[in-house]
């Protein structure tokens, strides 16, 4: 089961990023396991700044956005 | 060019609405309507216009460029970066934590996130398109100079060590950061379309409920404040409304753009423009939602000594400016 990591201080756009993530996940029938991070001292372990941030199996794979579709469905395959 | 919003409200408002002409309701309307649509065509055009050049720019370019930098430059320079980068206040403490884990000292950080609020394109347009060029300059030279003078004297009185334990022991112990270097791509001009169009629909998303509220203040004290009251009672400058001009501020809160057609009336209504900036400085600024989220990575003393630097630094600003325009 993949690990989604996403990181944000619990603005509106973090919510939607793992709700997005979640849903895709759901469609396309990949298990996977969507945790938010909101202590600062985490996302700056990951050395990100600009929020939302999305860690899939401890890699860093995008920032300051909401992710489109297609990447999403990158990091589920 | 811009004449044309004015033509447009008067239409609506005393034709179509057929409110009468000089009337209190009649100019409060007729200001609402004028305000809102200039206000939203401008900013539609200049955030797109202003994304497009400044899509490659990023807090992560800025944290490298920023760090080894000579202090006094890198205070100037985390101003004038905080200027011209707007980002969401829940992005303050990553990007806090980025720039100190990189070793870049408080005071510098600090200046990149005071100017952050006060100044950023949006408010500089609306202020240059509604009073004119001259008090945009005075803004934007005092807003800068309170971020850095916050900024030197964090540094002076070693702002780092009340920090919370694990930013002062990121700070001390920074390595290179582990993260990437800012990306130097160059854009195509497809990217940067694309960009501009996710920071207008973005920004337009976070401001419009603000221009809509600042627009309706402005309207009422327009329409319904008597035109020499201002004048007449503050207009002189007494010392004691720019401190109090600071207070009032502080439980309001705003952001650039909602404060500044309020700043519009009060300016036209006499208000001396050291108190009017006083008092939207410290709307905007000195709020206590984002103190609150600050104290993630600071202590309590330290929040309090930033606090009393703005407001004291507001206070400052007023009485000067006040100062300088009497003379």
């Amino acid at each position: 089961m993949k690990q989604i990591q996403v990181l944000g201080s619990g603005c509106a756009k973090c919510v939607k990023t793992a709700e997005l993530i979640q849903l895709i996940a759901n469609e396309s029938d990949v298990s996977v396991n969507v945790t938010k991070e909101t202590n600062p001292e985490t996302i700056m372990n990951y050395g990100v700044m600009s929020t939302p941030a999305v860690v899939v199996d401890n890699q860093v794979v995008h920032t300051g956005s909401i992710p489109d579709r297609k990447k999403i469905e990158g990091w589920l395959k | 060019m811009l004449s044309i919003f004015t033509t447009f409200a008067d239409w609506l408002a005393y034709s179509v609405l057929g409110l009468e002409q000089g009337s209190k309701l009649g100019g409060s309307v007729q200001f609402f309507i004028e305000d809102t649509t200039k206000i939203f065509f401008l900013l539609v055009v200049m955030i797109y216009v202003i994304a497009l050049i400044r899509a490659s720019l990023n807090v992560e370019r800025i944290r490298d460029y920023l760090a080894g930098k000579n202090r006094f430059i890198g205070y100037f320079m985390g101003s004038t970066f905080g200027a011209i980068t707007p980002f969401c206040s829940c992005s303050s403490i990553p990007v806090f934590l980025g720039f100190t884990s990189a070793s870049i000292p408080v005071g510098i950080t600090m200046s990149f996130l005071l100017t952050s609020p006060l100044i950023n394109e949006v408010a500089v347009l609306l202020l240059l398109s509604l009073v004119g060029w001259k008090v945009t300059a005075i803004y934007v030279a005092v807003g800068m100079a309170v971020g850095i003078a916050g900024g030197i004297f964090l540094d002076l009185i070693h702002a780092e060590k009340l920090l919370q334990p694990f930013a002062l022991k990121a700070y001390q112990t920074a390595e290179s950061p582990n993260s990437e270097p800012g990306i130097k791509t160059k854009l195509t001009l497809i990217e940067r379309h694309e960009f501009a169009k996710t920071e207008l629909l973005d920004i337009l998303g976070r401001v419009w409920k603000w221009v809509f509220i600042g627009v309706a203040l402005g309207a009422a004290l327009h329409g319904f404040v008597p035109e020499s009251w201002f004048e007449e009672n503050l207009g002189s400058g007494q010392w004691w409304s720019v401190p109090a001009a600071v207070l009032a501020g502080i439980p309001l809160y705003s952001n650039a753009t909602g404060v500044i057609p309020v700043m519009e009336s009060l300016i036209v209504k006499g208000l001396p423009l050291g108190t009017t900036l006083a008092f939207c400085m410290s709307t905007v600024a000195a709020s206590f939602p984002e103190f609150i989220l600050l104290k993630q990575v600071m202590t309590w003393k330290l929040l309090a000594i930033i606090f009393v630097l703005l407001l004291t630094s507001f206070t400052l600003v007023g009485w000067i400016v006040n100062l300088i325009t009497v003379l």
